[in-house]
């Protein structure tokens, strides 16, 4: 009998990896439980444990390949050690899947700075091709070299170089001094930073998830985000809280939510939430040079994607500016975050319906740019927001509270608002798809005021 | 009055012969703190102070005895509890009342009040509201101490109250794992609002809560300012010296209620009166007595306290409110 051994999944949100290394080769007996390979997903390099008994009869994925898509087969077992398999078909298959899911897994943005749409006024050949993961690991890395009061401080952000391989190469670059590793403590690690802070030094607070981050809420809300004003202007709190937030995959209701309307609601922080690799870097080294508490809410399943982003060291991204990432002249979309792809998405099936929508990245919830929406508004009048968060009370809600107040008339539609459903978020596949806001909302938005 | 880095070591042995001119300045301290406190709290009945206003009367010696020791750069940070802290630390009696009356001239502009009062120069971190809050801030103070190496120490005090808070337990932990120069002092004056110790906290003693976490810690009688100074010189000795935290529980007692609002129908009358039968300025005065003081000086430090209490009273009540432009500014900096 012979059993393939599949390419594993070994996170909620990896659909590929890189088979990095072979610790079996063809004709080695392998009992359940010893290792046989080693597989880099985007988040760490793991050992795969075989969980069957047999021999290695043949290798179906050559060490070193990349975007090896879960589920494809790696190896072949037999319980017969010289069974010899018929292996040339299945490869020329694999190969074409690999391939194939390759180029449809990893998205890659390229092809929008090429149309010249972004990043803005930065030339061609200044800009390098990061994901947004690594986009975030440079920002504080050319942030740190540059001012010796930042420091990294969370869980598993040193020795483990993040949950998320977002602090990758830090420790080793600045030692344990400036990258931190604390206990599972957020209400606790996040005051200490707070008081670092009061101290005048420039602590980035990595939360593994923002859902931890609700143990820290009353120090957030109440000590990061209040002193200043409490103290007649005396206590700065210059501090980024930072990590994802949103879903990612199938990780259920507790680990799945959007805080964005939660912490825009204070006076005192300043909420940001980057889409592209360049949103990423320019805005986090703002927030990292800006004096007041930030909290900047990244999103897990855009880590792995490509975006070309300038390679000035100086680059930055003003906070409270939105940016138009596609102008045209029917319709407002306004999206932060993952939905930003969602809304440009759905703005190229809708151009070809007829339909010019031009696109709107936040890039800032608070203080929200509400200038350049209204100045679209006044010339598209007709607005759909975009939100991966509940709808009561969300950013939604706020746009378009404000742009009855400041464009009324202007509107020749109601602003509709596209947001996560009503409920916690589901497990099952099928639900948590119907939970999330989909391409297809937006477009049906659209169509609803386009008339 | 800066009695920072006053040097003069009293033992138990020479009781009897103590440093007079060391006396006087504790004194003077506790006393002003008392008198300042008596009088925010007639101000708070004239309608003067509004809100939460909680008096530190009884406690005086705790704060004194500690910060008598400290020294130029050195942080602390505490509770809503606050006034006599800021005195402690020479922050301007004016400014505070008139940050207790809201007014422009207070050290917050008045957008702070009672809780909420800060001041860099002087190393105060606030005047925090939210209990047990200022504890992981303290320690945060701590790690900026060590960061910069500038060999001060944070000294963060908090009641009784917090110390049943689960972010006083994360503090302990990060701050004994990581050697932070931080002195936790924890005020327990027997009562969390309406709840005595005994019905809130298990165990036998909330410093010894501090053993797990390998924190070495001490029970003070917090009512007696020289014992005070004794175990603070020694535990600031050890955080100083970069052994990590230290936690002294002082023993102590608020004569008022929780805040202005408190009946304080959870003890008895006799409860109190008992205790202020030998407060703390009480007992440092017949030790100022004993080493040949008079009644007459005593009445005059009396007097002079009093002085600068009314002279802050009468400042506060002709300060100006804020500004309503005000309301705007200091959300935040950009």
């Amino acid at each position: 009998m012979t059993i393939d051994i599949l390419m594993p999944a070994l996170s909620p949100t990896m659909e590929e990896g890189t088979l990095s290394k072979w610790l079996v080769k063809v004709g080695d007996k392998v009992s359940p439980g010893d290792l046989i390979a080693e597989i880099e997903t985007d988040k760490a390099t793991m050992e795969v444990e075989s969980i069957e008994e047999g021999y290695v009869t043949d290798i179906l994925v050559k060490e070193g390949t990349e975007g090896v898509k879960i589920k494809t087969p790696i190896a072949l077992l037999s319980s017969n050690k010289d069974v010899v398999t018929q292996t040339d078909v299945k490869k020329e298959i694999i190969d074409k899947n690999t391939h194939d899911e390759n180029k449809k897994n990893n998205i890659v943005h390229i092809s929008k700075a090429e149309e010249g749409l972004m990043p803005t006024n930065v030339e061609k050949e200044n800009l390098y091709n990061i994901t947004v993961r690594q986009a975030l690991r440079d920002a504080m890395y050319e942030e740190m070299k540059r001012d010796d009061d930042v420091f990294i401080i969370g869980e598993e952000v040193a020795e483990y170089e993040g949950a998320y391989k977002v602090t990758q190469g830090l420790l080793k670059e600045f030692g344990e001094k400036r990258v931190v590793d604390t206990p599972i403590t957020e209400h606790g690690f996040a005051g200490i930073s707070i008081g670092a802070a009061f101290a005048k030094l420039k602590p980035v607070v990595e939360f593994m998830t923002f859902n931890f981050a609700m143990q820290a809420m009353d120090q957030i809300v109440n000590s990061s985000a209040k002193t200043l004003y409490m103290s007649g202007g005396q206590m700065g709190c210059p501090i980024v809280f930072r990590g994802p937030n949103g879903a990612a995959s199938r990780v259920g209701a507790q680990h799945s939510q959007c805080y964005a309307s939660w912490y825009s609601h204070i006076p005192g922080l300043k909420v940001l939430s980057p889409w592209s690799s360049e949103d990423a870097k320019g805005l986090l080294k703002s927030a990292i040079r800006d004096p007041d508490p930030i909290i900047f809410l990244e999103n897990e399943v855009l880590y792995g994607q490509t975006f070309p982003c300038p390679k000035d060291s100086d680059f930055l991204v003003p906070i409270g500016k939105a940016k138009i990432e596609k102008t045209g002249n029917d319709v407002t979309i306004i999206a932060f975050s993952i939905m930003v792809g969602k809304a440009l998405e759905a703005s190229t099936i809708l151009q070809d319906q007829g339909i010019n929508a031009e696109v709107i990245n936040l890039r800032t919830i608070r203080p929200l740019d509400i200038d350049t929406i209204i100045e679209s508004v006044k010339k598209t009048n007709r607005v759909v927001t975009c939100e991966e968060g509940f709808r009561q009370s969300g950013i939604g809600s706020e746009i378009s509270s404000l742009i009855q107040e400041k464009a009324f008339d202007w509107l020749d539609a109601p602003v509709l608002r596209v947001s996560g459903k009503d409920v916690p978020m589901p497990y099952a596949a099928n639900l948590e798809k119907l939970a999330l806001p989909q391409v297809n909302d937006i477009i049906e938005c659209v169509k609803k005021i386009c008339y | 009055m800066n009695l920072k880095a006053k040097k003069t070591k009293i033992t138990k042995k020479n009781k009897h012969n103590h440093d007079l001119n060391l006396l006087i300045e504790l004194h003077k301290k506790m006393l002003l703190i008392r008198r300042f406190e008596e009088k925010a709290g007639q101000l708070y009945g004239m309608g003067h102070i509004g809100g939460f206003c909680h008096l530190y009367i009884g406690q005086e010696a705790v704060v004194v005895g500690i910060q008598s020791v400290l020294k130029e750069n050195d942080t602390l940070v505490t509770s809503y509890r606050d006034h006599g802290h800021m005195l402690a630390c020479d922050m301007d009696p004016k400014g505070v009342m008139a940050e207790l009356t809201g007014k422009a001239t207070g050290y917050s502009k008045g957008k702070g009040g009672s809780m909420h009062m800060f001041s860099r120069e002087k190393g105060f971190f606030g005047g925090h509201g939210i209990v047990g809050a200022q504890v992981p801030i303290g320690a945060g103070l701590a790690f900026a101490h060590k960061y910069n190496s500038n060999n001060a120490i944070c000294v963060t005090y908090f009641g009784d109250g917090a110390a049943n808070q689960g972010q006083v337990y994360e503090t302990y932990n990060m701050a004994s794992l990581w050697n932070l120069p931080i002195l936790f002092i924890i005020e327990n004056n027997k009562y969390g609002m309406g709840t005595s110790v005994k019905r809130s906290s298990a165990g036998e003693s909330l410093s010894e809560r501090g053993t797990g976490y390998g924190i070495k810690n001490k029970v003070v009688n917090g009512m007696d300012v020289l014992q005070v100074r004794d175990a603070a010189e020694e535990a600031i000795r050890h955080c100083r010296s970069g052994k990590g935290p230290y936690i002294l529980e002082m023993k102590t007692y608020r004569y008022r209620g929780h805040s202005m609002s408190d009946p304080a129908k959870y003890r008895t009358r006799k409860e109190v009166e008992d205790i202020r039968k030998s407060g703390p300025i009480k007992s440092i005065q017949s030790l100022m007595l004993n080493s040949g003081m008079k009644d007459t000086e005593l009445k005059s430090i009396d007097d002079e306290i009093r002085k600068i209490v009314n002279d802050s009273a009468e400042f506060a009540i002709k300060s100006e409110e804020p500004n309503s432009d005000e309301l705007y500014t200091d959300v935040t900096i950009n």
